[in-house]
């Protein structure tokens, strides 16, 4: 009787103890808001950015039920026809919608199962440099195309393909093939879409990679000399496994943005021509609301778009978190 | 017996050794020279007489050193006038860029701060999902920013992804330094200046960088929001001179600078261009080297 009683009273005060340390995150409490006052007016102007340019975007999602005039402005949306589902009917209906689906999929998924491994063996080539100048320079002169604009970068691919003396198309013609306008050619989008993702990006990538690397404690080095290990051995038996973790939060990290292809570069590397590989969902929302005016349909296919990549990101954060609990850090 | 098969294993092994260098060393220098070979190449194009160029004799240096198209470049009042509009959202971007991120991510840090799961998840939530383009694309216009210097920067105030690298940079300071302040009687707005921020400025470098580009490669928006010529920035100028054709860009501007560029050999132009745009970034870059693996490391982990 008395042992449950003092248990009681120890599991009370505990409670009581958890609760002190427990922030008190009431909304309505006074205090609550006098204590931090300067906290609150810090975020202010953030939290009226976010509200402003992301939350009513959201709610300006509701257009896509309606049909919205062009020029009506923001309020416009909602006094706005409500037509129900049709724009989806529309889009799902069109032919256009499996291509669309198809191609941003397709854009992604290539960029991701070429592109991963790349800066995972340039990291391990790196990190077996000794000389520590040679090292520094090599990994600056990698990563300086990740910071070039689109811009610049589909430039430089337009006119090294160029068929009339594009370095590429003579390098080409100097191993013996017809120079062609490759650019023009649906089956080369994917290869130069995705190649050149590659080469602006295998180089800041990889610096996470040489990071956990470098990471690696020196004693396991030697016990592996001990062992009469090599280097090709030390590669897979121990540099490999050590950095396991870093690699697979890493390849669910980019699972989260299968859907997200990079709109201004496709939007500035292609042309009508190539469409049928390369136009993807978000050039085709593009030129549907901002270029046609059709509001409506245009933000419609961009909402399936987020739903979409809203949960394969959330799915793949699942993951992630499940994962880097147990395994990474 | 032994002796002599333990000599040949390492003979082998070393064999196998010298092997994995000369993989090692050569699949860097590939990878050196890939990233190099196209800048170097632009530059060498820039830098040779036309006639060297139309007869294909650049390869890899200069031919014939010439500096002409970049004096007749250098002329075109567009490119020094959409440069200084782009320096200018740079400037202006980045340094609004970093205070918006300092005040969100400060408050966000504190364990005490009553709102800050609440507007965490506010912050966070927008990682995931949005409005989409046109949606937001009608907020903006609406806010009467289209064609105004401020379509350029107010929309893209923040990032809630950098907000988050910069929130578990000011979570990684000891808390002892903030309570002693506190207790000194300084408030929050101090705390942030005196002590928080100059405590993370390697995070701060590297977040500098990050906007930075972003505000100087933004070519969207741009395309986007701004119509009027005398606020296009740099990106929107490299586009008419290097994807259009020469033919299209005298179309859509019949300024000056198309009839010369119609003129010398277009893609000289062109490659004089890219490498202007390009001497900044290339300025900028190695000075961030030693933080950017700490830049990268913390966005990898909170991601």
């Amino acid at each position: 009787m008395e042992k449950r009683k003092a248990k009681s009273l120890a599991r009370r005060e505990r409670k009581v103890a958890e609760a002190a340390l427990k922030p008190d995150t009431r909304l309505l409490s006074g205090r609550n808001w006098k204590r931090d006052k300067y906290l609150v007016i810090m975020m202010v102007p953030v939290v009226a950015y976010f509200l402003i340019f992301n939350y009513l975007p959201m709610l300006g999602l509701y257009m896509s039920f309606t049909r919205f005039r062009p020029g009506a402005g923001f309020a416009g949306i909602f006094t706005s026809d409500f037509v129900g589902l049709q724009w989806f009917k529309q889009f799902f209906g069109s032919p256009y919608a499996w291509r669309l689906i198809r191609n941003t999929f397709l854009l992604s998924f290539y960029s991701l199962i070429f592109g991963f491994p790349v800066p995972i063996i340039f990291a391990v080539c790196i990190t077996q440099i000794k000389n520590k100048g040679v090292q520094r320079v090599s990994q600056v002169l990698t990563y300086l195309p990740y910071f070039i604009s689109t811009v610049v970068v589909v430039g430089m691919i337009n006119n090294f393909l160029s068929p009339s003396g594009g370095i590429i198309s003579r390098i080409l013609t100097g191993l013996g093939a017809e120079p062609e306008n490759y650019l023009g050619m649906p089956q080369y989008f994917r290869l130069i879409y995705v190649a050149s993702g590659i080469w602006q990006s295998f180089g800041f990538n990889s610096i996470i990679f040489v990071a956990a690397i470098m990471a690696i404690p020196p004693e396991l080095y030697e016990a592996m000399d001990v062992d009469g290990a090599g280097k090709w051995r030390k590669t897979w038996n121990l540099i490999l496994p050590s950095i396991k973790p870093t690699i697979i939060l890493l390849l669910i990290m980019s699972l989260g943005n299968l859907l997200n292809v990079g709109f201004e570069k496709v939007y500035l590397l292609y042309t009508p021509g190539v469409y049928e590989t390369a136009d993807v969902i978000q050039t085709y929302v593009y030129r549907q609301g901002i270029v046609n005016q059709n509001y409506s349909y245009a933000t419609a296919v961009g909402l399936f778009n987020s739903v979409v990549t809203f949960i394969i990101v959330f799915l793949s954060n699942r993951i992630s978190r499940k994962l880097t609990d147990t395994a990474v850090w | 017996m032994s002796t002599k098969s333990k000599r040949e294993s390492f003979l082998a092994e070393s064999m196998s050794d010298k092997l994995y260098d000369i993989v090692v060393r050569a699949l860097v220098a590939i990878a050196v020279v890939i990233c190099v070979y196209p800048f170097l190449y632009v530059v060498s194009v820039s830098m040779s007489s036309g006639q060297a160029v139309n007869q294909g004799r650049v390869w890899l240096l200069p031919v014939d050193i010439d500096f002409s198209t970049f004096r007749m470049v250098m002329d075109y009042g567009e490119l020094w006038m959409s440069y200084g509009n782009t320096i200018f959202y740079t400037v202006v971007g980045t340094v609004c860029n970093i205070i918006m991120t300092c005040l969100a991510a400060y408050p966000l840090s504190r364990q005490r701060f009553f709102l800050r799961r609440k507007l965490n998840f506010l912050l966070a939530f927008t990682m995931y999902f949005s409005g989409g383009l046109i949606p937001t694309y009608i907020v903006v216009t609406s806010l009467g920013l289209y064609n105004t210097r401020a379509a350029m920067i107010i929309p893209v105030l923040a990032s809630a992804y950098n907000i988050m690298i910069c929130r578990s940079a000011f979570e990684a300071i000891p808390e002892d330094l903030f309570e002693e302040a506190a207790l000194e009687g300084a408030n929050d707005f101090m705390i942030l200046g005196k002590i928080a921020v100059p405590l993370i400025k390697p995070t701060l470098a590297v977040l500098t960088l990050y906007y930075a580009v972003a505000r100087y490669n933004d070519f969207f928006n741009a395309m986007l929001y701004l119509g009027r010529r005398e606020l296009e920035p740099l990106q929107l100028f490299l586009r008419k001179i290097l994807l259009l054709s020469s033919s299209e860009i005298l179309q859509s501007s019949g300024s000056v600078t198309a009839v010369a560029a119609a003129a010398q050999s277009t893609i000289q132009v062109r490659y004089v261009c890219i490498v202007l745009a390009v001497i900044p970034i290339l300025i900028a870059c190695p000075f961030v080297q030693k933080y950017l693996v700490k830049g990268t490391m913390l966005g990898a982990v909170k991601g």
